[in-house]
């Protein structure tokens, strides 16, 4: 299996997530945001960090780049594409994603863990996470809070769209368990074609019982 | 020709860093201020002639780019 990271000025877990990736025995190459070709790969990964310094609006700036437009074609055709933190905002920015993520609804940066239960495991990205599952996984993030309209929000319910909410370790989805503000407590949306995914938390920090947790394999192993 | 455009969040879509800067005013005792809602402003300059198509570059600039249509909407003026 191959992977593309794609690596934007101001990408700081591109090579996390490289890491992350090659523990399971994936081929990683790291891509140059100016880049006009994608190399074959399985799967494309866009990384946290401050794109062009969150400039304009987070992820608004990368989502515009050479490469993006590869990366649209590759969606458009079912290839899988997986978006961590700074990346999901430049999938909703690309829109690739439905959505936004807005500034933090108590304005402050968040850096701690968090629990997020498994709603849809039917997915290339969760298909061996088994449902409901809690995971404990780390946010580090200025702006996550996710907003949608109304129709966008019914029409992610009615497509099982939600990946991942927020909630607390028994599992239960409300606002104390909520770190950002986040319209239902959403942490992580597929595309309607599944093939897209989007998650603010970071799977890609607890690989490893020395980085503090494990939660983040069984992402990694779903995609396998 | 010169442009000047305002992006500004739509009206459903909660204000965190405008309601912080309203408290703020309000500590200052100006408590006849309310409904803070913050925003971004940008001047461009087009070359072009025709003001038609100058305002419709515009408007392209801020649908791609300036804003975001999911949480945002913009005003286009035109300044000279």
């Amino acid at each position: 299996m191959k992977a593309s990271v794609i690596v934007f000025p101001g990408s700081n877990c591109d090579r996390d997530v490289q890491v992350a990736l090659e523990k399971f025995q994936i081929a990683t190459t790291m891509v140059w945001h100016q880049e006009t070709e994608l190399p074959k790969s399985d799967l494309v990964v866009l990384p946290g960090g401050f794109s062009y310094g969150d400039y304009l609006r987070c992820g608004s700036m990368a989502s515009k780049s050479k490469i993006m437009k590869e990366v649209i074609k590759y969606a458009g055709t079912g290839g899988y594409v997986f978006g961590i933190c700074n990346g999901f905002q430049i999938l909703t920015e690309a829109g690739l994603l439905p959505g936004a993520l807005l500034r933090n609804n108590k304005l402050k940066f968040i850096c701690k863990d968090v629990q997020i239960k498994t709603i849809n495991n039917q997915t290339a990205f969760t298909k061996k996470i088994s449902e409901h599952k809690i995971l404990s996984v780390p946010i580090a993030h200025n702006d996550g809070n996710f907003f949608a309209s109304k129709e966008e929000i019914q029409s992610l319910k009615d497509n099982n769209q939600i990946v991942f909410q927020y909630c607390d370790k028994e599992g239960n989805i409300s606002g104390e368990s909520n770190p950002n503000g986040s319209f239902l407590n959403i942490a992580g949306i597929v595309n309607k074609n599944k093939n897209v995914l989007g998650m603010m938390p970071h799977p890609e920090r607890v690989i490893d019982q020395l980085l503090g947790g494990t939660d983040g394999q069984e992402i990694f192993r779903s995609l396998l | 020709m010169k442009f000047e455009i305002f992006v500004t969040l739509k009206k459903d879509v909660l204000d965190p860093q405008g309601k912080a800067v309203e408290g703020a005013i309000k500590n200052l005792g100006l408590s006849n201020i309310s409904n803070i809602r913050q925003g971004k402003y940008f001047t461009l300059e087009i070359a072009e002639t025709d003001e038609h198509k100058a305002k419709q570059q515009a408007e392209d600039a801020c649908k791609k780019l300036l804003a975001n249509l999911t949480i945002e909407e913009y005003s286009i003026k035109k300044l000279s």
